[in-house]
C-alpha cells in the first residue's frame, strides 16, 4: 500500500470543494488546497487577517510586505479581491457566512470534536488564533491530516486526549489512508488507499469505524 | 482648528501611565506600530497590560517593551509568530501573564468597548477549556458563552495616510486589527506613513473616521 503524501491529502480535499464556495484554508496541509481546485471552478479563498480572493505566492521580486495570509507567508490579492478589518473577517466566520473550512488537527473523535489547538507542551506557550472561530463558525468543517502520529497512534479517536477546539464540528476528514464522514453512528468510511481493507484501517484507528456501503478505492494521480 | 499631527513620537506617546492596557495594532509584522512601541520603551511607562494578536517577533517593536520587562500581561490569541524569541523566555521563566482569547472575540471585545455595549453571547470556545468560568445561556437551542467588552486605555496604531482631521486608510492586510482598535482606547495615537491635505483622502475610502484618532506622527516610508 501507497499511503498518501501531504499534497495528495490536498489534492483529494480540493476535489470536493464547490464552484462558487468562499472557503478558509488552516495552516499546514489545508493551504496546498488551493494549488488543485479543480479547473472552471472559482473559488474564493478568506483569510483571517482581512482578506478575500487570496491569490497564490508572489512572483519573485513582485512581493509586497503588507500582504500577507494568516500563516503570515507572502500571498497576492487576486482581481475581485477585498480588504477588511479583522472585526469583519472574524463575523463573516462566527457569522456562518463561510462555507468551507478546511483545518489541520491533532486528533477527530467519532462524534466530531475537534481538537487542533493546544498538546499542552509545557515548553511552549499555547496559542488558540482563530481556530476556535472557524471550528464553530463555518457551515462546514472538514480536516486534512495523517492518520497516524509519528509513532503510530491514532488519530481517529473514541474521545479527544487533547483540549478541544470545538465539539461536534467536523463532517469530514481526509487522511493519508482513507476518506471519513463523522456520521450518525460514528466514522463512515468513503474510501480507501488501494492495498489496505476496512481491517487493515481499523487496526489504525481507535474508534470504530463503519464502512459505506459503496465504499471506493481513495485513487489520486503522482503529484 | 482641528490638528490631530503632534511633532515627535516623544509627544504622541506622552502620558502614558504605568499600569495602562495598550491596544496594540498589526498581525504579526503587518500593520505593526513598531515606532511608537519603541518611543514607549523611551517614555517610561511599566507594568503594562498589551492586547495583541501575537506577542511580538523578534526583538523589536512589542517584542523590545516585553524584553525590558515593561509588559506585566499580554491579551492575545496566538503569542507565537515568526520568531517569538522574546515572549517565550518571559514566558517559560513566568515574568509575563498570557490571557489567551479566541482571534474573533478578541476582536469583538473591542468592537464592542467601541460600542458602548456591556458584551456579547458568542458560541465560540462553548465546550473548550476557555469557556470555563464564563457565564452560559442557550438562545434558541444554540449554546452561548458571555464575553465582556475590553477596552484601552491607549490605542497604537500604525496606519498609511491621514489628514489632519484623523481620517486614516490603510495598506491592503496591514489593515487587521488596527481600525477597531482605534475606535476602542480612551487615547488613539497612529504613526503614519505621509500625512496629505484635508480633503484629499477619497471619503468612501476612509476606512478610520477621525472622530476615533487622538494624536498622529509621521514616520514616512515607502508606500
Amino acid at each position: 500500500m501507497m499511503p498518501l503524501d501531504r499534497r495528495q491529502i490536498a489534492w483529494r480535499a480540493a476535489q470536493d470543494v464547490a464552484d462558487g464556495a468562499y472557503v478558509n484554508l488552516g495552516i499546514g496541509i489545508p493551504t496546498l488546497v488551493a494549488d488543485y481546485v479543480p479547473a472552471g471552478r472559482e473559488v474564493v479563498f478568506h483569510s483571517e487577517n482581512g482578506i478575500l480572493g487570496l491569490g497564490p505566492a508572489p512572483a519573485p521580486g513582485e512581493a509586497d510586505p503588507d500582504l500577507i495570509n494568516a500563516g503570515k507567508a507572502l500571498v497576492t490579492l487576486l482581481p475581485g479581491g477585498s480588504f477588511f478589518t479583522h472585526s469583519d473577517a472574524f463575523l463573516m466566520i462566527r457569522g456562518g457566512h463561510l462555507d468551507l473550512a478546511l483545518l489541520g488537527a491533532f486528533e477527530v473523535s467519532e462524534t466530531g470534536d475537534l481538537a487542533n489547538w493546544t498538546t499542552d507542551d509545557p515548553n511552549m506557550s499555547p496559542g488558540v488564533g482563530g481556530a476556535m472561530d472557524l471550528a464553530t463558525g463555518a457551515k462546514a468543517v472538514r480536516v486534512l491530516m495523517q492518520h497516524n502520529t509519528a509513532k503510530g497512534e491514532p488519530r481517529l479517536r473514541r474521545l479527544c486526549r487533547y483540549p478541544l477546539t470545538a465539539p461536534r464540528a467536523v463532517s469530514r476528514i481526509y487522511t493519508d489512508l482513507a476518506v471519513l464522514d463523522v456520521a450518525q453512528a460514528g466514522f463512515l468510511v468513503r474510501e480507501i488507499i488501494a492495498g489496505l481493507d476496512l481491517a487493515g484501517l481499523q487496526e489504525r484507528t481507535e474508534a470504530k469505524l463503519d464502512a459505506a456501503a459503496d465504499l471506493r478505492v481513495l485513487a489520486v494521480p503522482e503529484l | 482648528m482641528i490638528d490631530k499631527q503632534v511633532a515627535s513620537l516623544a509627544e504622541a506617546v506622552a502620558g502614558i501611565r504605568d499600569g495602562a492596557t495598550l491596544l496594540c495594532g498589526g498581525f504579526g509584522a503587518v500593520g505593526s506600530p513598531d515606532e511608537l512601541f519603541e518611543a514607549v520603551l523611551d517614555q517610561g511607562a511599566r507594568e503594562l497590560v498589551a492586547v495583541s494578536n501575537n506577542a511580538g517577533s523578534g526583538r523589536r517593536g512589542l517584542a523590545a517593551l516585553i524584553a525590558a520587562r515593561r509588559v506585566r500581561r499580554v491579551i492575545c490569541s496566538y503569542p507565537r509568530t515568526t520568531d517569538p524569541v522574546v515572549f517565550e523566555e518571559e514566558y517559560r521563566a513566568g515574568r509575563i501573564e498570557l490571557e489567551l482569547v479566541p482571534q474573533g472575540t478578541l476582536s469583538e471585545r473591542m468592537r464592542c468597548a467601541a460600542a458602548g455595549l456591556g458584551g456579547f453571547w458568542s458560541p465560540v470556545s462553548v465546550g473548550t477549556r476557555l469557556a470555563e468560568g464564563k457565564e452560559c445561556r442557550t438562545i434558541e437551542g444554540r449554546d452561548y458563552v458571555l464575553e465582556l467588552p475590553l477596552k484601552g486605555d491607549v490605542a497604537l496604531i500604525r496606519a498609511d495616510r491621514g489628514d489632519r482631521w484623523g481620517n486614516l486608510t490603510y495598506r491592503k492586510s496591514a489593515r487587521n486589527f488596527n481600525p477597531v482598535m482605534a475606535m476602542a482606547a480612551d487615547l488613539t495615537v497612529v504613526q503614519l506613513r505621509e500625512i496629505v491635505q484635508l480633503g484629499t483622502l477619497d471619503p468612501e475610502n476612509v476606512a478610520t473616521p477621525g472622530i476615533f484618532v487622538d494624536r498622529m506622527v509621521v514616520i514616512g516610508g515607502q508606500p
